[in-house]
């Protein structure tokens, strides 16, 4: 078992949110104070240093116009932190290749982070989620289409070294793609990908040997998620690759009060997540079953499903997990049991106004008296040993 | 609402990839209707008096209705050019083309490919030009406003525009979920507009007439005003007390209107 440490990097200094419309997409921001931005990337990005002093790994996403989450160049902290850091693996999940586009561009940057980390990279590609798609102006149809194609071009843009390609796909057309650096890992950088009810996703996170990761959700979907990858998974032999990933929010504390406390502050993440109808289900998004359940008013989105439900259910769940060490350890075991075992624990263990002080006493106590207790669970595939690059023919 | 009806099923063009859903009501000469996004106008009581006088043709372009949608038609440019292969396979000559919001759009394209076959063009509310600076707001953003404020823009009554969805039956509603993320993938970007049409409006020949509602504020007469100066000879009908389905808020105006033209 991996332990990540995440932050979505928020800014949660915003108005209540009965008085938003929006957290995201239409929200100005002139509601961002630059001098405040600053303080909070830094901030940030030391407790990052801090998980990797404290031998957790590192996570990092990407979201754009919103205030739950200001890191929008998500290799730029991943460039800084391949420098700054020295023993943790950085995962990034994702890259938005499906609605940024630029997969030759993404496979550059990763191929340099990979380098400049001495290959402790890992890579996700999403899909993004439906509150991306205005920021992008991507078409909110075929996300998954563009999602596999983009996967395909960045990957063949890793693995090529004769020389250039031509790649004149559905959606992206290049004459001579020849990156400059490749990667430091062969033939590449651990690939994950995110899910959340897709079953042909799954399987074809599977096939591919790719990690598959989930957020938030009940362990009963969780479950069924990890055992459809099981299923199909095959071993594509890339070190590091492979296996099931889970987020909770995860806090741990010297008492129940203060977890309880630190659990309710985790919880911005949740109830921040305000946004309007058009924004939570742009069309096409989603399948047309979804779509039709949407028009008999039977499906709000999964977010808001969870959120409806609070805090008891959440933390019964597995959504949430708090406590002290013992606690905590007791729970991610017993999850692990519930889900039929899984490879990498992501966790979520600062949202909103938690602070840096209780921030990093929840991650050293995590780090010091939890994870020594759950680092023994058996991975649930065989990843490979970590191979050094071979050099091109 | 209609049924069904397999035979309303044609393959068009050399490929079994497309085939579209192509009805017909009433009888007399031919009338090609170009239907708009939210396909309100097979049931709509104007088209009943319009069946009255014509046999009216009404193709639901790729992806709307039952239509099949192949990867390669990706905006209206391909959809005006897989039209036309409909009109040469249903050997239309000299008929009235008629085409609301989106297939008012879609019309526009096809006349400026080939007007040939058009007697008199009708385009109601039609999207698919931009003339304005590039932070202007011509065409509302549908996707960006709420479900409320689209509907306040777009109806001058809102409760014209309510549809019950909750009581339709399941495959309807497949329809209308399915026409709606076709309506996105082919007008997403460049939003609502192709930016070549406004360069190529001066090609139409024939008798043109935009009908517009008075207060549809998606695409407001202004902007009505703007496309009819681009179209040699064209007249603009603006129909009071209607937004932007002048067709379904006054059918008794806007068939006054449509009749005088093609009259």
């Amino acid at each position: 078992m991996r332990a990540w440490h995440f932050t979505e990097m928020p800014y949660p200094h915003i108005p209540p949110f009965d008085e938003l419309k929006n957290t995201r997409v239409t929200i100005p921001n002139r509601l961002f104070d630059p001098k405040i931005g600053a303080d909070l990337y830094n901030r940030y990005l030391d407790e990052h240093c801090i998980a990797d002093e404290l031998g957790l790994d590192i996570m990092l996403n990407e979201h754009h116009s919103s205030a739950s989450c200001i890191d929008s160049c998500v290799p730029l902290p991943a460039a800084i932190l391949a420098r700054q850091t020295k023993n943790a693996r950085i995962l990034i999940l994702g890259n938005p290749i499906a609605n940024r586009g630029e997969p030759v561009r993404i496979a550059e940057e990763m191929a340099m982070i990979d380098c400049i980390s001495r290959g402790r990279l890992d890579v996700g590609f999403v899909r993004g989620v439906p509150t991306e798609i205005n920021p992008a102006n991507s078409n909110p149809t075929m996300t998954n289409e563009r999602l596999w194609e983009g996967i395909d071009l960045a990957m063949r843009a890793w693995t090529t070294h004769d020389g250039p390609f031509n790649y004149e796909g559905r959606f992206w057309h290049k004459r001579a793609v020849n990156i400059w650096p490749r990667p430091y890992q062969q033939p590449h950088p651990p690939v994950w990908i995110t899910g959340s009810s897709d079953r042909e996703n799954v399987r074809k996170v599977a096939r591919h040997g790719f990690t598959f990761a989930t957020f938030l959700q009940p362990h009963e979907n969780t479950r069924s998620l990890f055992d459809e990858y099981r299923k199909h998974y095959v071993d594509a032999g890339v070190p590091h690759q492979g296996g099931t990933a889970f987020l909770p929010l995860v806090f741990t504390a010297d008492s129940d009060s203060e977890a309880e406390a630190g659990a309710q502050e985790l919880l911005w993440y949740i109830r921040s997540n305000k946004t309007e109808p058009q924004f939570k289900n742009p069309p096409g998004y989603a399948s047309i079953a979804l779509n039709v359940m949407a028009l008999q008013g039977k499906f709000g989105g999964r977010t808001e499903a969870v959120r409806a439900q609070g805090l008891d259910y959440m933390m019964e769940q597995g959504i949430l997990i708090a406590g002290t060490p013992d606690k905590v350890a007791a729970r991610i075991r017993k999850f692990y049991d519930q889900v039929g075992g899984f490879d990498h624990l992501m966790m979520m263990q600062q949202a909103g106004h938690l602070d840096h002080r209780r921030t990093v006493r929840s991650m050293t106590l995590f780090a010091k008296e939890v994870y020594p207790r759950i680092k023994d669970l058996p991975p649930t595939v065989a990843p490979k040993a970590a191979a050094e690059p071979a050099l091109a023919k | 609402m209609q049924e069904h009806n397999p035979q309303d099923i044609h393959q068009i063009g050399p490929s079994d990839e497309l085939k579209l859903e192509i009805v017909r009501r009433g009888s007399g000469p031919p009338l090609l209707l170009m239907p708009g996004e939210d396909g309100l106008e097979r049931d709509a009581p104007f088209l009943d008096e319009l069946a009255k006088f014509y046999e009216v043709i009404i193709p639901s372009p790729p992806g709307f209705g039952r239509s099949s949608r192949p990867d390669w038609i990706t905006g209206p440019d391909d959809i005006a050019y897989m039209m036309l292969d409909v009109v040469d396979e249903l050997g239309l000559k000299n008929v009235p083309v008629v085409g609301f919001s989106f297939g008012g759009w879609i019309a526009a394209e096809m006349a400026t490919k080939d007007d040939g076959f058009i007697s008199k063009l009708v385009l109601v509310d039609p999207y698919g030009i931009k003339t304005g600076k590039p932070t202007e707001r011509e065409i509302q953003d549908v996707w960006l406003l709420s479900p409320d404020e689209v509907t306040a823009l777009k109806w001058h009554d809102a409760a014209k525009g309510k549809r019950d969805f909750k009581s339709m039956p399941e495959d309807k509603l497949t329809i209308v979920a399915r026409d709606r993320e076709t309506f996105a993938r082919f007008g997403w970007e460049p939003y609502l507009h192709n930016p070549k049409l406004k360069h190529r409006l001066h090609r139409i020949k024939v008798p043109t007439l935009l009908i517009w509602g008075e207060h549809d504020g998606i695409v407001t007469p202004k902007y009505g005003e703007a496309y009819r100066k681009l179209i040699p000879g064209a007249r603009l009908a603006v129909v009071p007390q209607a937004g932007h389905l002048p067709h379904i808020e006054q059918p008794q105006a806007f068939l006054t209107e449509l009749k005088r033209f093609l009259d």
